[in-house]
């Protein structure tokens, strides 16, 4: 298995790419830009250029197309219910079509072709970071980013700690819980059968003695972390080494350029 | 030393801050770990008993790095340590595993790595070699050997053998320091090793045994055993 590749570290797709060599943060702030430019973006044209865009720099990552389709797959139910929510209840414009007591109208089509295009490109966006930055690095970035808040006390460092734990014990979490599922099958438990009520129910006594492990292993990593010097972010350094480069500055003000491009269209 | 549930891993804890004494005092450096704990955790690295929960970063060599991290020490100097400690408990080439791919003695493998980067100049450590094979065991011993002419280390184990080197052996039973004495002493004390279920390893025990005295090495044991035979027998050795 590859490193980073493991189940429960996310959707990174290690590749040697250019996209995969740039600082977290150019590519956080670069896919922050690009949510803030979508909400500007009002016309299916520049969607679609903003789109392109996008798939370019699919190809650079070297992430294959197929791959990254997998990781939209989740949203496209909430787009599709999104888009005929649209259709149905928006009463404006001339009547397109009918069908029984469902009358779409011009405006219903358009703004629901405009919220399923802006949706889907904010998810491609965020796929496309977190398909070519490590977790670790991703966690980093956010650290670096949010820490000028610090000044008004917000836990900057410490919700990148909580991201960091959390993707060393999700893996260990997942482990245990497949074995006590294996333990509770052994003694005749059934997980596949019946309807939805008695599956979740049948999980009852899979999810309290992960809980309860869980709430162990928090006790004794706290005690860990303590004894080895945890003291919060204050006097930290760190390991991992961000460095912003020239070409960090380029691809941001390239990925800036994206939706200022499609706001003009 | 000492049985189970003797007391050991709580002193550990005691001497740390993780927990407070209800009577009496601990003291460690010179300092209280309840009322000035980092004071004492700068200078102490623990080993737990258990390392499966004690790895706190989803890599191996980010998890070395994270005690020196907690001290502000230099990205640079980082570095060096960490390659250096993973080097020296033999896990090149894991820098980039993560922990729940691990064995338990690579776990505590790893563990222990963490410490020796950090080098503190009180090592606390319990049980490091549990789950170690004999080689593992025998370099880890090796390494912990090299620390003790300039560290302090308290070395909690069930294997005799292992406290041969110590300069002190505490024997910890029911919550209570039962014994404190030197390594030879202890071995040819058998009333006191019966008491606390302790077994002494094999050279000493067949030389106890044998009526030999106290050795050390199968050496000693040799060595021991050709002196007899020639003062039994008269005869000539070469
Ligand atoms: N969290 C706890 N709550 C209550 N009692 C505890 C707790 N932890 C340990 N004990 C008890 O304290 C006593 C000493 O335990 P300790 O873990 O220090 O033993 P030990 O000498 O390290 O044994 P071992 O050789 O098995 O590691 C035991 O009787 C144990 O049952
Ligand atoms: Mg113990």
């Amino acid at each position: 298995m590859a490193p980073g590749a493991g189940r429960g570290t996310g959707q990174f797709y290690p590749a040697d790419s250019p996209l995969h060599a740039l600082d977290p943060r150019a590519k956080i702030l670069a896919v922050a830009a690009l949510v803030v430019g979508l909400f500007l973006v009002d016309s299916v044209a520049g969607f679609l250029a903003v789109g392109a865009a996008l798939l370019c720099l699919v190809q650079v990552s070297r992430v294959p197309p197929s791959t990254f389709l997998r990781l939209l797959r989740p949203v496209a139910v909430i787009v599709a219910f999104t888009a005929l929510f649209q259709v149905a209840f928006v009463r404006e414009g001339e009547v397109v079509f009918g069908l029984w007591v469902f009358q779409a109208h011009s405006e219903g089509l358009r703004l629901a072709a405009h919220l399923a295009l802006r949706i889907l490109l904010l998810v491609a966006a965020a796929a496309l970071l977190t398909a070519t930055t490590p977790p670790l690095s991703l966690s980093d970035g956010i650290e670096d980013l949010l820490s000028p808040l610090k000044r008004f006390r917000f836990p900057a460092h410490e919700i990148a700690m909580m991201m960091t734990i959390a993707l060393r014990f999700i893996p260990t979490l997942h482990e245990e819980a497949r074995k006590i599922i294996m333990a509770q099958a052994a003694r005749g438990a059934d997980f596949t059968e019946g309807g939805l009520i008695q599956r979740v129910r049948a999980l009852v006594p899979v999810l309290v003695p992960l809980t309860v492990g869980a709430f162990r292993r928090a006790d004794e990593l706290a005690e860990a972390m303590e004894s080895r010097g945890y003291r919060g972010g204050e006097g930290r350094t760190r390991y991992r080494e961000l460095s912003f480069r020239g070409r960090d500055a380029t691809a941001l003000c390239i990925a800036v350029l994206i939706p200022v491009g499609g706001i003009l269209l | 030393m000492g049985p189970n549930g003797g007391g050991k891993s709580t002193l550990v804890r005691l001497l740390n801050g993780l927990l407070v004494p209800d009577s009496g005092e601990v003291a460690v450096a010179g300092h209280d770990p309840v009322t000035e704990p980092f004071e004492v955790r700068k200078r102490t690295g623990v080993l737990f008993q258990n390392p499966e929960n004690g790895l706190v970063a989803p890599f191996v060599e980010d998890d070395v790095a994270f005690g020196l991290e907690n001290l502000g020490v230099p990205r640079e100097e980082m570095r060096r340590r960490v390659a250096e400690a993973i080097r020296s408990v033999g896990l090149s080439g894991y820098e980039r595993r993560e922990p729940h791919t691990l064995s338990g003695g690579e776990k505590q493998r790893v563990a222990l790595a963490g410490l020796l980067a950090v080098e503190p100049e009180v090592l606390l450590l319990d049980e490091p070699t549990s789950m170690l094979d004999a080689p593992g065991r025998r370099e880890v011993l090796r390494r912990i050997g090299g620390l003790r002419r300039s560290k302090t280390v308290l070395h909690v184990t069930h294997h005799l053998e292992e406290l041969l080197e110590a300069d002190r052996v505490l024997v910890i039973n029911g919550g209570r320091l039962v014994a404190e004495v030197e390594p030879g002493r202890l071995m040819a004390d058998a009333a006191l090793l019966e008491e606390n279920r302790l077994v002494p390893p094999t050279v000493p025990r067949l030389a106890a045994d044998l009526g030999l005295g106290s050795c050390r090495t199968p050496e000693d044991l040799a060595g021991a055993v050709l002196r007899r035979v020639w003062e039994g027998s008269g005869a000539e050795i070469r």
